[in-house]
């Protein structure tokens, strides 16, 4: 599902080159495993996740998702491999002009979903994020809580194959952060391959899984 | 209570375009566009139709000047010269009239240069013969020589010198007009090439988003496409409706070369033309946005 083979990125381009942020990371996370990822504010998590989103191809070394080499794939390769990935992202990347409901049917729709087939499944899951009220409302009009609430939904709506989440539960309480894993946790037994960073350590404690471990965009625990 | 269903907005605009490329100035820069275009355009067929006007009357004209007319002709059975060319004239095939100028129309030519000395009947000036012809017209140089047995001295004069010269000027402003529709249709690419990436900027972050949602090039090509379409389509009506009260103005100027001002009476390659540059603008519009985000949207993975 995912392998990395002693991937590095580097950011910046060929004329200025950046900070090497990840460096020579290998681990495989297979179909249907859960990862939890940890380590401190700027050990390289976001920018994994990033790796693993296709938002940058790797530096170095080959990173194969779905069993395609990403490193190499030709642009037009991406998008679908894309459409099978679902991303919560930290600060949520809502579009601020869309409603909830827009916000959560886009992925549905860039897959080209049939619009009468797209209605149910998102007022299904704005349902079940607690939003079923607020299916019309822009994020400028929702609380952090419920912009994260719609920002989970958008990510697992498409019933991707690889979920990634950055600190989802950032903006949650506990409540509705029991309530996230226990859809994380569920949709990876649906088949899902799940990879979570966080910084709650209470939160691990709670739901213990295996752990990827960054310090200084170098891994040091894999398991 | 059940909950009302939600109603998508009629018009989906999944990147906020209506905001980033706003109604306003992209159809206000393509409208002045389509005004230069349509004056340019109506400068080309203007010149062509002049030059076909000027052509069409060359050729169905002469004009014989006849020195000491009421001398007698060659063969002295024929009268005096001027009476025996007009005879041979009006018998001569593809001639269709041929009418000797009065004295006072031969002293109104002459005004300009000679005032009213032109009047004088003391000044010993040539008879003057306006020659009509039909289509099929005899060869001038043949005209000539047959005229000048009849009459020595006598000189056919066709217009074509005049006219070939009218007509290299004509078709001189008509490439100038092409050239300034050539120019206003680079100014209409940059103006939307820059439009886009106007709108490029501003939406940088959902761009980005869709694309990592798994949007292909052409998603997002195509959204920022159909509103630079609406827009430069928009502009190009309103620009050629603006320039419809000034061709009928030029019209009017016109009407001493081209004949009564009447829309009807407009080149036929500018009633083709017109309608044709909203779509040319909404055409540039197209593919200048497409080109230009997908050239954009090449920085990303």
């Amino acid at each position: 599902m995912v392998r990395l083979e002693e991937v590095s990125l580097q950011y910046g381009n060929a004329r200025r080159a950046g900070p090497m942020v990840l460096h020579d990371l290998s681990f495989i996370v297979p179909e249907g495993g859960f990862r939890w990822l940890r380590g401190p504010s700027g050990a390289g998590k976001t920018s994994l996740l990033r790796l693993l989103h296709l938002a940058v191809r790797p530096s170095r070394g080959r990173l194969f998702v779905f069993g395609s080499d990403t490193g190499v794939a030709r642009r037009a390769e991406l998008p679908a491999l894309r459409r099978r990935i679902g991303m919560v992202f930290q600060d949520f990347r809502l579009l601020t002009h869309l409603s909830a409901f827009d916000n959560v049917a886009l992925p549905l729709r860039l897959a080209g979903r049939p619009e009468a087939k797209v209605a149910p499944d998102v007022a299904e899951m704005l349902r079940w994020v607690g939003l079923s009220a607020r299916m019309a409302a822009r994020p400028a009009a929702l609380s952090g809580g419920e912009q994260q609430r719609v920002a989970i939904a958008r990510a697992v709506v498409g019933r991707p194959s690889l979920l990634l989440a950055d600190e989802p539960t950032g903006n949650l309480d506990d409540a509705q952060a029991e309530r996230l894993m226990r859809l994380l946790k569920e949709m990876n037994r649906l088949g899902a391959t799940v990879i979570v960073a966080t910084h709650n350590a209470a939160l691990v404690a709670r739901h213990p899984g295996p752990a990827l471990r960054l310090e200084q965009g170098r891994l040091i625990d894999d398991g | 209570m059940a909950e009302p269903p939600y109603r998508r907005p009629r018009r989906s605009d999944d990147l906020g375009l209506r905001h980033a490329l706003g109604d306003r100035m992209l159809p206000l820069l393509v409208a002045a566009m389509a005004f230069l275009a349509a004056l340019a355009l109506a400068g080309s067929a203007g010149a062509a139709a002049l030059v076909r006007h000027w052509q069409e009357g060359a050729a169905a004209a002469l004009t014989v000047q006849v020195p000491t007319p009421a001398a007698p002709a060659a063969a002295p059975a024929e009268g005096e010269r001027l009476a025996a060319v007009l005879a041979a004239l009006q018998s001569a095939p593809g001639v269709a009239a041929a009418r000797a100028l009065t004295p006072a129309e031969l002293a109104a030519l002459l005004r300009p240069w000679l005032g009213t000395a032109g009047s004088d009947p003391a000044l010993p000036l040539p008879a003057v013969i306006a020659v009509h012809l039909v289509p099929a017209a005899p060869d001038p140089d043949a005209l000539q020589d047959q005229l000048g047995r009849i009459a020595p001295g006598t000189l056919v004069e066709s217009h074509g010198v005049w006219v070939a010269r009218l007509a290299r000027l004509g078709r001189s402003v008509q490439g100038c007009a092409w050239l300034v529709l050539a120019v206003v249709a680079a100014v209409a690419v940059a103006v939307v090439t820059a439009a886009t990436r106007a709108g490029l900027a501003a939406r940088r972050e959902a761009i980005e988003l869709v694309h990592g949602l798994g949007a292909t090039d052409g998603y997002i090509a195509r959204r920022f496409a159909r509103r630079a379409t609406w827009l430069a389509l928009l502009g190009g009506v309103i620009g050629t409706l603006a320039a419809l009260p000034v061709l009928g103005l030029l019209a009017a100027l016109a009407a001493p070369f081209t004949g009564p001002p009447d829309l009807a009476m407009l080149p036929a390659d500018l009633l083709v033309g017109l309608p044709a540059l909203p779509l040319a603008a909404a055409a540039i519009g197209f593919v200048t946005a497409q080109a230009t985000v997908r050239r954009w949207l090449r920085r990303l993975p």
